[in-house]
């Protein structure tokens, strides 16, 4: 278990430095945030103009969703779906199957390190930086924030095992950029990301409830503004914890599958 | 240590048909051909020997290493690689066996090196104070001083590949394989390389397998010869025995300053056995032996008798040998 943490450690502060050391990826994309965040607010201050209720909620709580939910995004987001797909196509994951660590398990090592680094130098000062300048609600309540924090993690559960299934499409197409683009647009619209979900038709509401994607952003947002209480929130918080383990399991027996099967590119 | 009976990996390849109707057929009634990359081979390995591995291009090399590695799983056959079925128990087999492919790097590419070494002593489980030490052997072994803290894609090729070894061997594994180690490398860098190996391979009794295609890095390090080709293998032995049999072939290539004539070289050369043709007025190619005529010989008569600019001179390459014993045209 020592052995394990150490290694832990190190991944982390090696994905920090990784980091770290793209600094333009790093200020364009806290700059990306920055727009998608206020020209949001502008368009739906447009938008409450002439009314003051749309699908029952208020201009602030619009607001507030759109911000809470951008900021999420900013911690659980990342790229591990590119990387592993870069890895089949290049075949360096045959220096990584020659390692002794369980190939999945240290991407995800990986990603909980950049997830770290992105609470720090993204979700904090993006946090500070938007109830400066918007009118963004507090939490409903300190539990509600509570649970928001448990929530954010299933969402990065959620989200970072799609991402291992898309990125491992890679051993059956070599052409990956059209499926990785499918999954960001899907995942963008279909977790309630841009649009709240509560305002989609009532019948692509009730398909949605099926799917895992609004476990991504909807859930933890609707549980940052207190609109999910008592059975509904442990009803949402189960379905997120199922969905994690659920789409973990495929994601292991897809690359159980692709190994046996696996072509190393380039010889 | 290695042990394969009539190990075997197909891969099952698409076959595109041919035209625009073809393509649109592709979409749903998908054509397959099964290809062996690896055909029955049986190997054995001992502790502490260093084997080439040689063959040609796809020759199958490569998949051969990743079976044996635990990379790639066997479509079939037998396999025990120091007492484990590699691709069964992956992680533990792959704590005590190094792997270099030359052409695909396994540090990570924008931290400095020094960064790789440490996550990879983590990775294995390395005591700290075993870390520093084993560390500081290699360093003063490659001389790796000088670029330690230089982010891996800034280094030259001859400096990666140093680290390449550094990274397979910090655990003292006590088997490694080695893809290629010394490709593109000059002859300096080549050199110190085959120096470090034969060295590592003393001190800690490391098994190497080592695939190539430069006959000089086995020529330096192995005794014992594996070649491959088409998925099987059509030669294992000592180096010694391959050379003898066909590794003497040499050509010189001479450019003059002014043209000669065909029939003139050989006369010059009436009295050895040596083929002369040429491809421009200005240069001939001759080939032969260095069993029956020293090259030296022939070099010297050139330069005696002609108005030589240059002269550049080859060894038969080891493709050249595998496809002589594939056709039969040489007996082992």
């Amino acid at each position: 278990m020592n052995a394990w943490l150490k290694l832990q450690y190190e991944v982390i502060r090696i994905q920090f430095m990784k980091m770290l050391a793209y600094r333009v990826v790093y200020f364009t994309g806290v700059f990306n945030y920055a727009i998608n965040i206020g020209a949001y607010y502008f368009l739906w201050e447009a938008i409450y103009r002439h009314r003051s209720l749309i699908g029952g909620l208020t201009l602030e709580q619009m607001v507030t969703y759109v911000a809470v939910a951008w900021i999420s995004r900013t911690f659980y987001f990342n790229n591990v779906d590119r990387e592993i797909a870069d890895d089949v196509r290049t075949g360096k994951v045959a220096v990584e199957l020659a390692r002794p660590y369980d190939y999945l398990t240290f991407k995800i090592s990986g990603a909980l390190g950049e997830a770290l680094f992105r609470l720090f130098f993204f979700t904090v000062p993006g946090s500070i930086f938007v109830y400066l300048l918007f009118p963004v609600a507090w939490p409903a309540s300190m539990a509600s924030f509570g649970w928001f924090g448990l929530s954010i993690i299933l969402s990065f559960a959620v989200n970072n095992a799609i991402n291992l299934l898309t990125g491992m499409t890679a051993f059956y197409t070599l052409n990956t950029t059209g499926i990785i683009r499918a999954k960001h647009i899907s995942i963008d619209l279909l977790s309630g990301l841009v649009v709240p979900i509560s305002l989609f038709p009532e019948g692509l509401q009730l398909w949605l409830k099926w799917l895992p994607f609004q476990s991504i952003a909807f859930v933890p947002t609707m549980i940052y503004t207190g609109a999910l209480q008592g059975d509904a929130l442990v009803d949402a918080l189960s379905r997120q914890f199922l969905w994690a383990l659920l789409l973990s399991v495929l994601a292991w027996a897809l690359f159980a599958i692709a190994r046996r099967k696996m072509v190393v590119q380039g010889g | 240590m290695i042990e394969a009976l009539g190990l075997t990996k197909e891969f099952r390849l698409f076959q595109r048909r041919e035209g625009v109707m073809g393509a649109v057929r592709d979409l749903w009634d998908r054509d397959y051909q099964t290809v062996k990359a690896v055909d029955q081979i049986d190997l054995k390995v001992n502790r502490g020997e260093m084997v080439g591995y040689i063959g040609a291009n796809g020759a199958g090399k490569s998949t051969t290493i990743k079976m044996l590695s635990g990379i790639l799983v066997p479509s079939s056959g037998h396999l025990v690689v120091n007492g484990f079925v590699p691709h069964k128990e992956r992680v533990e087999f792959c704590r005590r066996i190094g792997v270099v492919f030359g052409q695909r790097s396994q540090l990570w590419w924008d931290l400095a090196v020094s960064e790789s070494f440490r996550l990879l002593s983590r990775v294995y489980r390395i005591p700290e104070s075993v870390y520093r030490q084993r560390l500081d052997r290699f360093v003063e072994l490659l001389e790796m001083a000088d670029f330690l803290h230089i982010p891996v894609r800034k280094l030259s090729l001859g400096q990666r590949m140093r680290c390449e070894l550094t990274a397979a061997l910090l655990h003292h594994p006590d088997l490694v394989f080695l893809d290629e180690p010394t490709i593109g490398l000059d002859v300096l860098a080549k050199d110190r390389i085959r120096r470090f190996l034969s060295e590592i391979n003393q001190e800690l009794g490391t098994t190497v397998l080592l695939t190539t295609h430069d006959l000089s890095d086995i020529e330096a390090l192995c005794s014992r010869v594996v070649m491959i080709d088409k998925g099987k293998i059509v030669y294992d032995g000592s180096l010694g025995k391959l050379q003898d049999s066909f590794g003497q072939g040499r050509t010189i290539k001479v450019d003059f300053s002014a043209p000669v004539n065909l029939a003139e070289l050989h006369a010059s050369f009436g009295h050895l056995p040596v083929r002369w043709e040429t491809p421009e007025s200005r240069r001939a190619i001759a080939t032969f032996s260095a069993k029956e005529v020293a090259p030296a010989e022939v070099m010297k008569i050139l330069i005696d008798q002609y108005p030589v600019l240059d002269i550049a001179i080859d060894a038969t390459k080891i493709e050249e040998i595998v496809k002589e014993i594939y056709q039969g045209s040489v007996m082992v």
